[in-house]
């Protein structure tokens, strides 16, 4: 049973763990500011919502398995609203959707 | 396995240390800085020490990091500073530091493995203060002085904060107006997770008794709280000349001072606790430095008055 | 000696007490000066880490008391930090720069702020 339990977390912090991997990637490669964002939020939402419900087989009690459904809501939330808000700086500074710069990577030049 | 792991994450953070003083930006210096933190978290709990974690996590990383963004964000525009050193004197600097953080290392791999003489002393007179947190034991009975001064500390640097308001600012609003937000994702979430953060916020304090947790950690979830609400312009500071606020802000240390005080007549010693209401007293006690701890930090965060009209 | 968990962290808060000294004395922007500060401060708290980590006890866990002073440490740096860029904001608010060098620029004389003012470049030194 507490085996069973072991390889059911061990399988799904794996997948989150692969969903940050993933997340990481769009955030490094992706070309513009909103695609970015995109990738972040997306993967990070479901990745750490599979490490916690890996990690609930793994605490004692349910109430400290709600409090880590708690954090994931927590995160989901603010992570919700941040992407809405550095979306909308994005927007309104007019970033382009995306660069034609060569490299494709995080745009680190100089400021005017 | 996990020693590889220690190593990994003591690396990235000194790639990050490197990362926040090396760069250009101050807002690329301190995003560096926050990561850093957030990084220094997990060592701290590799450490062992949770409460730590929590406290870096929330005031070295968290409330730290805000202030020092607020800043770069309105220094960004500033003109060249100070010189920059000279290409030989900087390589003597760096010389002269690598020197120093060699010396300190040498110093942390020749610490001996000592008794652990002061944990045992705190594990066994947790019967007399009733709690079965070690480190609040430490914080709020045997070394309470420490932390009444250290109350002290944080209204002496909002008096200093507040002492540099422009004579035609004074006894306003203090900090910049943020003006009402049209409904949107930051209003929601600003509606939305006050309540649930002033639930963290007695969570953490009522299990800080006996687990990781404290009146700090809660105080500044708190204080997170009141930055967010006022970031969102929902709401705004008080008039720092509001004798409610006052109160609120001296409540704490005056809460503590006192009750240590009266530990002299109570239980023979200042700071000492009657055996039997230790714990009560102890409780009562961080509640009110919860609420003036949590206004004093938020309230460093916002700055001076600074707004010569009168706000509507 | 090993390289337990203690001295790997020991020593990165040294390497941490190193670079924020080397950010406070190189770099030319004050509020970067301010950040390697907290960069030092929190390599030394690190290092108290390790000495609570080398007094640790079988079922008690690290020594409580380098705990307890890390988390005052830290909230008085916060307050620290809070005083010093106050100073500085008001600083360049009177006088158009951060910098701490006597600066004869016309700027500040332009603002027409009372000289008194103009003495808190010596509190922030």
């Amino acid at each position: 049973m507490s085996w069973a339990l072991d390889a059911l977390s061990a399988v799904l912090i794996g997948a989150g763990v692969l969903g940050f991997f993933a997340g990481t990637v769009g955030l490094l490669r992706f070309p513009d500011t909103l695609s970015r964002l995109h990738a972040v939020t997306k993967t990070d939402n479901l990745a750490v919502g599979l490490i916690v419900l890996g990690l609930m087989p793994q605490v004692d009690g349910v109430g400290a398995a709600l409090r880590l459904a708690l954090v994931w809501l927590l995160l989901q939330a603010s992570g919700a609203t941040v992407g809405q808000l550095i979306a909308e700086v994005a927007r309104r500074d007019g970033a382009p959707p995306a660069e034609p710069a060569a490299s494709g990577r995080r745009d680190r030049g100089p400021r005017p | 396995m996990t020693a590889w792991f220690d190593v990994g994450l003591a690396l990235m953070a000194l790639g990050l240390a490197w990362r926040a003083i090396a760069t250009r930006r101050a807002f690329d210096s301190t995003v560096a800085f926050v990561i850093y933190g957030l990084v220094l978290t997990i060592a701290w709990v590799r450490l062992g020490a949770y409460d730590v974690a929590l406290t870096e996590a929330a005031v070295g990383s968290g409330l730290t990091g805000a202030l020092l963004l607020g800043a770069a964000h309105r220094l960004e525009r500033a003109p060249a500073d100070e010189d920059r050193p000279s290409a030989p004197l900087r390589a003597l600097l760096a010389v002269a530091c690598a020197g120093v953080a060699l010396g300190l290392g040498a110093v942390v791999l020749a610490l001996p493995q000592v008794e652990p003489l002061q944990a045992v002393a705190a594990a066994s007179a947790a019967e007399a203060t009733g709690l079965l947190n070690p480190v609040n034991n430490v914080l709020m009975a045997f070394r309470a002085i420490d932390t009444v001064l250290e109350k002290m500390v944080l209204f002496a640097a909002l008096v200093g904060v507040w002492s540099l308001a422009p004579d035609a600012a004074w006894g306003r609003r203090p900090g910049r107006r943020f003006p009402p937000a049209a409904e949107g994702p930051l209003t929601l979430f600003a509606r939305v997770l006050p309540p649930v953060g002033v639930l963290i916020a007695a969570h953490l304090l009522w299990v800080g008794a006996d687990a990781p947790g404290g009146a700090f950690q809660g105080a500044t979830i708190l204080a997170a709280m009141i930055l967010l609400v006022r970031l969102a312009g929902l709401a705004d500071a008080p008039p720092v000349s509001s004798r409610a606020l006052r109160l609120l802000i001296v409540l704490g240390p005056a809460a503590f001072l006192g009750v240590g005080m009266a530990g002299v007549v109570l239980a023979g010693a200042p700071f000492a606790y009657p055996a039997a209401h230790a714990k009560a007293i102890i409780l009562v006690v961080e509640f009110a430095m919860l609420v003036s701890v949590a206004a004093t930090l938020a309230l460093l965060v916002v700055g001076p008055p600074e707004r010569a009209q009168a706000a509507p | 000696m090993i390289l337990d968990v203690a001295a790997v962290f020991g020593l990165a808060g040294a390497g941490a007490v190193g670079l924020g000294l080397f950010g406070m004395l190189a770099n030319p922007r004050p509020l970067q000066k301010v950040l390697a500060f907290n960069l030092m401060g929190s390599g030394a708290f690190l290092m108290f880490g390790a000495v609570a980590r080398r007094a640790a006890a079988p079922g008690l866990g690290p020594d409580p008391v380098p705990h307890a002073m890390v988390i005052t440490g830290l909230v008085v740096s916060f307050a620290a930090t809070a005083l010093i860029v106050g100073l500085l904001l008001r600083l360049h608010a009177v006088s158009g720069s951060t910098s701490l060098k006597p600066q004869p620029g016309p700027r500040r004389a332009a603002r027409s702020t009372p000289a008194s003012k103009t003495s808190e470049r010596g509190d922030a030194a």
